[in-house]
């Protein structure tokens, strides 16, 4: 039975290595999934760096009603720029067809009511929906507030009473998050590139199985041999495991290698993202292969041909981003009992391997237990299927 | 010897075989024959027990396929519809694949297969991979994968089909030779011609049952004055007459 399972193993294994075709889309995935993955974070970091500190040119109606604001506003990098908007109206449909990402009006009742009972109004006009105006938005906010604030208290002041005393509450902000804590936010996603390359590292020697071999006709042949069944396809799932594996190494290699690229530093996080970690996450992710092996082959083996069992399997790479999904949503963090439930297992180790956390060796020996168990029923399963007549087709 | 005793199978409400009773025997060549959807594929896969039957038995050599499958597929080998090669290994591996499965051991196996390459002719795209093969090479080196493990019988599916003149005539010369050295051949086809000049025994099938068998000359003495073209078509039609 073990020779068999070697002899059919390995012929998979270099039949598969053989065909151009397969062999480009295994290693296209692994290295595609690191570089969209630094492409977006280096988008990310520099949009949300860029022009913190530089000056900005702000459309602003009416600055000749409030030279002190725009004094203010230009010591801190904001300065009046020239436009053609006359007032608000205007200002709106500027911002609403993307030619001014933010603007100011100042009101014409601005100078009448500033300093007396009346608030002096001053209309801020954005598109809260466009990402890429965010930091802009926030500055103008931030500046025009500060001035409001400053001149308040100046206002106390001269009143002689303590601008302290509209502040009965004093809040203060201590974030002891790590560096290696806060990037988890991106590296997030990173669990979901690992999972998505493992099982499409053995999408097509799955198919292959029962659909690839019975378009080709030769599965009928295979199973006239003094063999059984299960060891046929025990051979056949032990070679997708190794793809899979192969093509998690490949991915975790060029994450290793494209995250020393990113300057996750610039946004306070750091990565602890190196040969020891990617070590790591590729022994918590190992225990996931057999599971995602044994699942592929289950579903191709309903199919009839290659094409409509890729079609259903496309399904199925979606299947394990779904606790991932759930996890982000509710932010939920390692307990014991998700440790149950494969792909969020791993997802929720490989985050706290990230954020340097020490790792809890009871939650991964249930994880992979778990992730083991439900592998081996399917693979049962697989094998149950593999011994019907309908498997012919 | 195969000897199949009143065996029966049903696909859903098709009753692809009806109580099919034939023998063939050691040293000759059987040939089954019966036009399309007449249940030869049918029976040839419960042969090769690749699907079970649901009422009869089936014999290879000494052994009950029912009972001990994995035995009778040592005394088997099977030639199937379409080759089946793996098209990303070369006709060797092809060879030596089947052979490892057999369970020989390595050295045995690098010498059946080296043998049957010689012998099949096979020499010059023994080690090209099987994908560019025409269908005479793929029938060729087929044949030799259903022969690595010397059985004494062996079950080929429409042999002929897609085979040019020359091919066809090599690959009735290698049944012979099979036949010579006491195997037990059983192949099937739909086309009489193809089979007449090349087979001992006729077992003629339509409609999962067995309408007429006997070899060519009993058929000739049985019908004076008709080819075993025109007993065919009679066999056969009689079948479907009987069905209706």
């Amino acid at each position: 039975m073990i020779r068999t399972i070697l002899t059919v193993c390995r012929k998979e294994i270099l039949e598969t290595a053989r065909d151009r075709r397969t062999l480009f889309s295994l290693l296209l995935g692994p290295l595609l999934g690191p570089l969209l993955f630094v492409t977006i974070i280096n988008v990310a970091v520099s949009r949300n760096l860029s022009g913190l500190d530089q000056p900005l040119d702000l459309p602003i109606v009416g600055a000749e009603r409030a030279p002190n604001l725009i004094a203010f506003l230009n010591a801190r990098g904001l300065h009046p720029a020239v436009s053609d908007v006359k007032d608000v109206d205007d200002a709106a449909a500027a911002v609403g067809r993307g030619a001014l990402d933010v603007a100011v009006v100042i009101d014409e009742r601005y100078e009448k009511d500033f300093g007396t009972e009346h608030a002096a109004r001053v209309t801020v006009i954005y598109d809260r929906s466009r990402s890429s105006a965010q930091s802009k938005i926030q500055r103008v906010h931030g500046t025009l507030e500060a001035y409001g604030q400053q001149i308040g208290a100046l206002r106390l002041v001269a009143n002689g009473v303590s601008p302290s005393l509209l502040r009965p509450l004093l809040v203060d902000d201590l974030d002891v998050s790590t560096p290696a804590g806060r990037s988890v936010l991106m590296l997030g996603v990173l669990t979901y590139f690992l999972l998505f390359a493992t099982l499409t590292g053995g999408l097509h020697l799955a198919i292959d199985t029962t659909a690839g071999e019975r378009e080709r006709r030769s599965l009928e042949p295979l199973l006239t041999l003094p063999v059984t069944r299960a060891s046929l396809l025990l051979g056949k799932m032990a070679a997708t495991v190794c793809y899979m594996l192969v093509s998690l190494a490949l991915t975790l290699a060029a994450f290793t290698v494209a995250l020393k690229r990113v300057p996750l530093e610039q946004l306070g996080m750091s990565s602890s993202f190196d040969a020891a970690t990617a070590l790591a996450t590729f022994g918590i992710l190992c225990p996931f292969a057999p599971l995602g092996a044994a699942l592929m082959t289950t579903v191709a083996s309903f199919t009839k041909t290659y094409r409509e069992a890729q079609t259903y399997l496309t399904f199925i790479l979606l299947i394990p981003t779904l606790p991932l999904m759930f996890a982000a949503l509710l932010n939920v963090e390692a307990e014991l009992k998700l440790m149950w439930i494969p792909s969020l297992s791993q997802h929720l180790l490989i985050t706290a391997l990230i954020k340097a956390q020490p790792l809890n060796w009871a939650f991964v020996g249930i994880s992979a237990a778990s992730s083991l168990v439900l592998g081996v029923l399917l693979g049962w399963l697989a094998i149950r299927l593999y011994e019907r007549e309908a498997i012919l087709g | 010897m195969i000897d199949v005793q009143n065996v029966s199978k049903r696909f859903g409400a098709v009753r692809a075989l009806d109580g099919v009773t034939f023998a063939a025997g050691d040293g000759r060549i059987t040939g089954l024959l019966g036009p399309n959807g007449a249940g030869k594929s049918t029976c040839l896969r419960i042969l090769s027990t690749v699907i079970k039957p649901d009422g009869g038995r089936v014999r290879v050599g000494d052994t009950d396929l029912a009972a001990a499958p994995l035995v009778a597929r040592r005394l088997l080998g099977v030639l199937p519809h379409g080759s089946g090669l793996y098209p990303q290994l070369t006709a060797r591996e092809n060879v030596e694949y089947y052979g490892r499965l057999h369970g020989l051991p390595e050295p045995l196996l690098k010498q059946r297969a080296e043998a049957l390459i010689a012998r099949l002719d096979l020499g010059a795209i023994a080690d090209r991979k099987a994908k560019g093969f025409s269908q005479g090479e793929k029938t060729k080196v087929a044949l030799a994968r259903a022969l690595v493990h010397e059985p004494q019988h062996l079950l080929l599916d429409e042999p002929t089909s897609g085979l040019d003149v020359m091919a066809t005539r090599h690959l009735r010369e290698w049944l012979r030779e099979l036949r010579a050295q006491g195997r037990c051949v059983l192949l099937s086809s739909h086309v009489m011609q193809e089979v007449e000049a090349l087979v001992d025994d006729l077992v003629i099938i339509a409609g999962g049952r067995v309408t007429l068998s006997g070899t060519p000359a009993e058929l000739a003495q049985r019908y004076p004055g008709r080819s075993l073209e025109e007993i065919f078509v009679a066999a056969v039609s009689g079948a479907e007459h009987a069905t209706t």
